[in-house]
């Protein structure tokens, strides 16, 4: 088949109905560009919302959970072996909060192929003291190099800077909620009391502000050292390791070997949030399917433009036979207009839907949840692109099909005979 | 005259719309080569249909047609398009040229389509064929633009571009005046004359057929009477 000269033929019958063509091709145009614009638009709402959780949630947790032992004394008696012992009134041992062998545990995991990287953490149950009122509140000693590489930590930075944690001795970066409670500004001096006793002052060098205002009202950052003191702890007291991956869809298999591995708890993100996944699974799904039934729409156009020029061009098919084109050469040509109009269409199409995309980008969206966002978000993934194009290739060779066919079965002699 | 190019063989057609008539009734008869025949009677009497049996557009008949001596009985429908692309040049009553094209590209299709030559070579064919019949001049206008004689002279054009072994017309004076009937019946007499080209017309012009070598007769789907015509 001579493709050069169908493409020839298609064209010129393209150029003869360009109206028709280019309301086809502006119906493909919609479609893709409120596909992409959607798709990005949706997406980026799905990263952010997934974020205020997912990106500061480690993807595997290791700790000491609080619960008790599971060997009783009374397991372990030779007289009671084949016996079932009820045990009433049973109480959580006294199970130490530190991770033994921290500095052991944190080196395999670094070298380990799969860990994107490893934030040590200890946590430190204090009061801050107000006047005569006592704050309950939770200290994070945070390695500030390692929580902002893996966990986003300066992105929640609404005052002073995540580095003087580790510059200024003695400071803490406290929760803007708890702040506004404490009436605490940057460069003032907080008092605290240790669930033991003891009592510190700590310099406020920043505020933080996660999104999720319960959160912002207990919480507070130190750097490792600083809590260790706290708590009077030497300095390989850590109690949390916090572990994110490169794929976090590993982290329920890993987070079993850790723990068996390490002998501690092991907590995988999966199981900790669940329902995030569930929310931004139904969101996507939702978006596609919007996003394809624009498409499937413009689709259908196609096929009546098409249907269209066919009664419009018996003529023109009918003589095209009797001089030698095949069926097959008269189909090939109604293809290459449908996909000529899907190109066309399905290319400026992309485009639009990248500046549609680019202005939702730049409207203002201001929430006191999310302080570093400021515009509503996208993604811009190369993959909704793809996707774009692709649909409304298939769509439009498959709008353009059934009518090719049709123009491909025209028995030539009928028309030249009817005239 | 020996060599056959196109012949007949008991060709019988039906058509089933609205009820069962027998159209061609087993017609025999063969073409030389060089021949310029006329098929001449009423209208209804299966000339026509005849013509498009012979065409190979009509596949529906029993019979047999032997194009070159090959049967194209139970040939594929590209097997038959390829033959009509390269050995059957058509003229039909109206026009029917393609008016999204411009003259020059109408008569460059066909070729185009065997792909014998390069695009340059057939538009010099082109070319050559516009101007002997006289033509060349209108090569750049768009074909609707045309005048009804000229129109069937560019359609003629076509028909010649890859030198086919036959050319078949359907009334191909039917919608002209005598002015243009007449020239275009003088191109054909040239082209039997000077390229020895073969003919098979279609008319109810008893005036062009008497100028034909050889008048075949039909009626009631049979022929009837077959003259030859020596003064041609």
């Amino acid at each position: 088949m001579n493709l050069k000269l169908i493409v020839n033929i298609a064209q010129s019958l393209l150029r003869a109905r360009w109206r028709q063509t280019l309301v086809a091709a502006v119906g493909v145009t919609f479609g893709i560009t409120m596909f992409i614009a959607l798709l990005s638009f949706m997406s980026g709402l799905n990263d952010l919302l997934d974020g205020l959780v997912v990106n500061r949630t480690p993807h595997i947790r290791l700790y000491n959970d609080i619960r008790p032992r599971q060997y009783q004394p009374v397991t372990l008696w030779p007289a009671y072996q084949n016996s079932y012992p009820v045990i009433s009134s049973l109480k959580s041992g006294n199970i130490r909060q530190e991770i033994y062998n921290s500095g052991p545990i944190i080196r395999a995991l670094q070298q380990n192929k799969q860990v994107m990287g490893v934030a040590p953490t200890i946590t430190a149950q204090v009061f801050f003291n107000d006047g005569t009122v006592d704050i309950n509140g939770v200290i994070n000693g945070i390695n500030v190099a390692a929580e902002t590489r893996l966990f986003h930590f300066d992105d929640y930075i609404v005052a002073g800077k995540a580095s003087n944690l580790n510059t200024v001795p003695n400071s803490i970066i406290l929760g803007k909620a708890l702040a506004e409670k404490l009436v605490a500004n940057v460069g003032d001096i907080v008092q605290i009391t240790t669930s033991t006793g003891a009592i510190f002052q700590l310099k406020v060098v920043g505020f933080f502000q996660s999104g999720l205002q319960d959160f912002d009202k207990a919480q507070s950052y130190a750097s490792i050292n600083t809590t260790q003191k706290i708590l009077g702890k030497s300095s390989l007291y850590i109690t949390d390791i916090r572990v994110k991956l490169y794929d976090i869809n590993q982290a329920p298999a890993l987070a079993k070997s850790f723990a068996r591995i390490y002998g501690v708890d092991a907590e995988d993100i999966q199981t900790a949030n669940s329902q995030f996944e569930t929310g931004s699974f139904v969101r996507s799904l939702i978006s596609y399917a919007v996003g394809i039934t624009l498409l499937i729409v413009a689709g259908f156009g196609i096929y009546n433009i098409l249907n269209m020029m066919i009664y419009e061009k018996m003529d023109t098919i009918a003589i095209l036979k009797a001089t030698g084109f095949a069926g097959r050469d008269v189909k090939a040509v109604f293809l290459v207009i449908a996909i000529a109009i899907g190109l066309f269409g399905g290319i400026t199409g992309l485009i639009s839907g990248f500046g549609l995309s680019v202005v939702i980008n730049h409207i203002p969206f201001h929430t006191a949840a999310l302080p570093t966002v400021k515009t509503y978000p996208i993604n811009y993934n190369p993959l909704f692109y793809f996707i774009g194009i692709s649909f409304s290739l298939i769509t439009t060779y498959l709008a353009g099909w059934l009518p090719a066919r049709k123009a491909s079965k025209i028995d030539p002699v009928i028309i030249i005979r009817g005239k | 005259m020996e060599n056959t190019i196109l012949a007949a063989v008991n060709i019988v057609k039906y058509f089933y719309d609205p009820v069962k008539v027998k159209v061609l009734n087993g017609v025999n008869f063969s073409i030389h080569r060089g021949d310029f025949v006329s098929i001449v009677g009423k209208s209804g009497c299966g000339k026509s249909s005849l013509l498009y049996v012979l065409s190979t557009m009509d596949t529906d008949y029993e019979g047999d047609v032997l194009i070159d001596g090959i049967s194209m009985q139970q040939k594929k429908e590209p097997y038959l398009a390829k033959i009509r692309n390269e050995k059957i040049g058509f003229v039909f009553q109206f026009h029917y040229l393609l008016n999204e094209f411009t003259v020059l590209k109408n008569v460059m299709l066909p070729g185009l389509k065997l792909h014998k030559y390069s695009e340059k070579e057939v538009e010099a064919r082109a070319y050559d064929k516009l101007k002997t019949l006289g033509i060349a001049d209108l090569a750049l206008k768009n074909a609707a633009r045309l005048s009804g004689g000229e129109k069937q002279r560019v359609a003629i054009a076509r028909a010649l571009i890859n030198d086919p072994d036959i050319i078949m017309g359907d009334e191909p004076t039917g919608n002209l005046d005598k002015k243009n009937s007449e020239l275009v019946f003088d191109i054909f007499k040239q082209l039997s004359h000077e390229l020895n080209q073969t003919m098979l017309i279609v008319t109810h012009d008893p005036d062009f057929a008497a100028k034909t070598n050889r008048i075949i007769r039909m009626e009631d789907g049979k022929i009837v009477n077959e003259e030859k015509n020596l003064v041609g």
